[in-house]
């Protein structure tokens, strides 16, 4: 064992029959990783070389089939615009929001914590229940929102939020930000919570008006929660199937499907299940998210270098 | 009146505003459970006539019997609490038990475990669910709550395992040292000293687990499609919308008895769970 401090290194044979322990405490999480974590990823890359309709045992290899398919397929492009136009709408409204409403709450504010517990309800209930839920709650014959909005006549005819291609998408990000709003606060109040008071005080003396306080001390001090929040937010956008399936279900005419539930479609909500074919559009979606999130890592990590040089 | 005196009380102004406004968007952040609970006391009638009372006109339990009796929720309750006991007990288990070794013995093979486990940090969990139903069928446990089990306590536990050895690590040596001269194994260091001592980590595991399992959906649906009494809450009330789908205050009170209990528990943790978050993201 590594803490018995023995005067002559061991062969490794005999250092692992010494540490047998310690593989024995590894075995539980080493054997559900490997099958539930890396296994997939593997067998992801295999089947997408296959065509499969999952009735059989194995499928039919097919080389690079699937993707040239893919590359020609318009409702994949379709989900893929879809997902990309989810992480570009929403991730800014639900960034900006919190930090907005985590400023207003941090002021100390009466009631700021019942204000919080409120905001942050949604976060912990079941995504896929929220989604049923809401499109009673949005329904135009009706539901509650549309009634509200016809009695203060702010408008004259009932809106179809979840039933109007070019708006169902844009209701879900809407329904998606007030799920989530609450956890995004409670990492910006959290972080805001880190800059130390005297410097507010220090700004007031010197004349500095609430807007200037918050331009150049808040605003640069939190730059890199801003990094890490906001990558946070964008790997959530592209994790939506819960609440997408179960609020719009991609529609109407796929005008709302996302990645997520293009893939289920064609794996398993199709009559003839193409398990290859989603394994190739699952894969080739999350090298692109993959892709992007490097690619921000590194912006970072080249911007940070060269504020340490200056 | 003075200049000071006029920006204190312009201040006040400012302040009962900013309160008003944050009332009014608290009001239609929590609109939509308030609905749902009042629309799961009423009778259809009241729902469609398009009232926007909160209050019903008499409490009606029978969309609650229906729902818990005719519609299965008592089936998907019991599936849905049995899953998630079982995933946090999984969880615990297995990240405890590595996270310790993680934490506090140097082995040929460390860093390789720890930097599998940073890289699944990286790896989106989209890629996963076609393999895990292919395993799942494998294994023979398809349509069955261990399968669903299992996959939930199978992935994206990283987190909770670098909790558990950030915590070992800081513990003294002289621990083990004492209780090696007092003859005690490898077992019963880990059992009667490590894991009471690590109690604040394991409600912090707990309570994430017991949300990310209990909120879950993909995962049970998919290994649950040939067998209807084997769904949890989540993947029932999909079911249940999909048949019936003018039964509005059936829904409501099936979705009412959905969120409920994770509701209450939430409230019961919210402090503990609220700063684990936060501390989460300072790190």
């Amino acid at each position: 064992m590594s803490l018995s401090h023995s005067a002559i290194r061991p062969s490794i044979r005999r250092r692992l029959w010494a540490d047998r322990w310690i593989y024995l405490f590894l075995l539980p999480t080493v054997v559900l990783v490997a099958s539930y974590t890396i296994w997939p990823m593997f067998a992801s890359i295999w089947f997408s070389l296959l065509d499969w309709n999952g009735f059989e045992r194995a499928g039919r290899f097919i080389a690079f089939g699937n993707y040239a398919e893919i590359f020609a397929d318009r409702l994949f492009w379709n989900a893929f615009a879809n997902t990309v136009i989810f992480v570009v709408v929403a991730v800014p409204i639900r960034v900006g929001l919190a930090l907005l409403l985590a400023v207003v709450l941090n002021a100390g504010l009466p009631f700021s914590r019942s204000f919080r517990t409120a905001i942050f309800l949604p976060v912990v209930t079941t995504a896929a229940i929220l989604g049923v839920v809401m499109r009673f709650v949005l329904d135009p014959a009706s539901g509650p929102v549309n009634e509200v909005l016809l009695q203060l006549h702010l408008i004259t005819q009932p809106i179809n939020f979840l039933g109007r291609a070019g708006l169902s998408l844009y209701t879900a990000i809407g329904v998606w930000v007030w799920k989530w709003l609450g956890i995004t606060l409670i990492y910006w109040m959290a972080a805001l919570q880190t800059i130390p008071a005297d410097l507010y005080d220090a700004a007031r003396i010197d004349g500095a008006g609430r807007w200037q306080r918050f331009r150049y001390i808040t605003v640069p001090l939190l730059t890199p929660f801003t990094i890490i929040i906001t990558l946070i937010t964008v790997v959530e956008a592209t994790n939506v199937f819960d609440l997408m399936l179960t609020l719009t279900n991609g529609g109407p005419f796929f005008s709302s499907e996302v990645i997520d539930i293009f893939v289920y479609r064609q794996a398993f909500a199709a009559n003839i299940p193409r398990l290859g074919y989603a394994s190739a559009a699952a894969l080739l979606f999350g090298v692109c998210v993959m892709a992007v999130i490097a690619a921000q890592i590194v912006v970072v990590a080249r911007l940070r270098r060269r504020v340490a040089e200056q | 009146m003075s200049a000071a005196a006029s920006s204190r009380s312009g201040a006040r102004f400012w302040t009962w505003l900013s309160v008003l406004v944050l009332a009014v968007l608290c009001l239609v952040w929590i609109y939509p459970f308030l609905w749902l609970v009042s629309a799961s006391f009423k009778d259809p009638l009241e729902i469609f006539s398009k009232g926007l009372s909160l209050v019903p006109n008499a409490l009606r339990w029978d969309n609650y019997v229906r729902a818990w009796a005719t519609a299965g929720f008592s089936t998907y309750m019991l599936n849905t609490v049995l899953v998630t006991v079982g995933t946090v007990l999984l969880v615990i288990f297995h990240t405890s038990l590595t996270g310790y070794v993680l934490g506090r013995y140097n082995f040929i093979g460390r860093k390789l475990v720890i930097g599998v486990l940073v890289a699944t940090f990286i790896i989106p969990a989209g890629f996963a669910i076609i393999p895990i139903v292919d395993l799942t069928k494998t294994l023979g446990l398809l349509n069955n709550r261990w399968g669903i089990i299992l996959a939930l306590a199978g992935s994206g536990h990283a987190a909770s395992i670098l909790l558990y050895a950030g915590f070992f690590s800081q513990l003294p040596k002289e621990l083990e040292e004492a209780a090696v001269v007092d003859g005690a194994g490898f077992f019963t260091i880990f059992g009667r000293i490590m894991l009471p001592l690590a109690g604040p980590v394991t409600a912090t595991v707990a309570v994430l687990t017991f949300l990310a399992a209990w909120n879950s959906f993909l995962i049970p649906l998919v290994l649950t499609f040939g067998a209807p009494g084997q769904r949890t809450l989540a993947v029932g009330m999909l079911a249940f919308v999909g048949t019936n789908e003018t039964d509005w205050p059936g829904m409501a009170a099936a979705a009412t008895l959905s969120l409920v209990p994770v509701i209450v528990f939430f409230f019961f943790v919210q402090r503990f769970f609220v700063e684990g978050v936060a501390g989460a993201i300072k790190a």
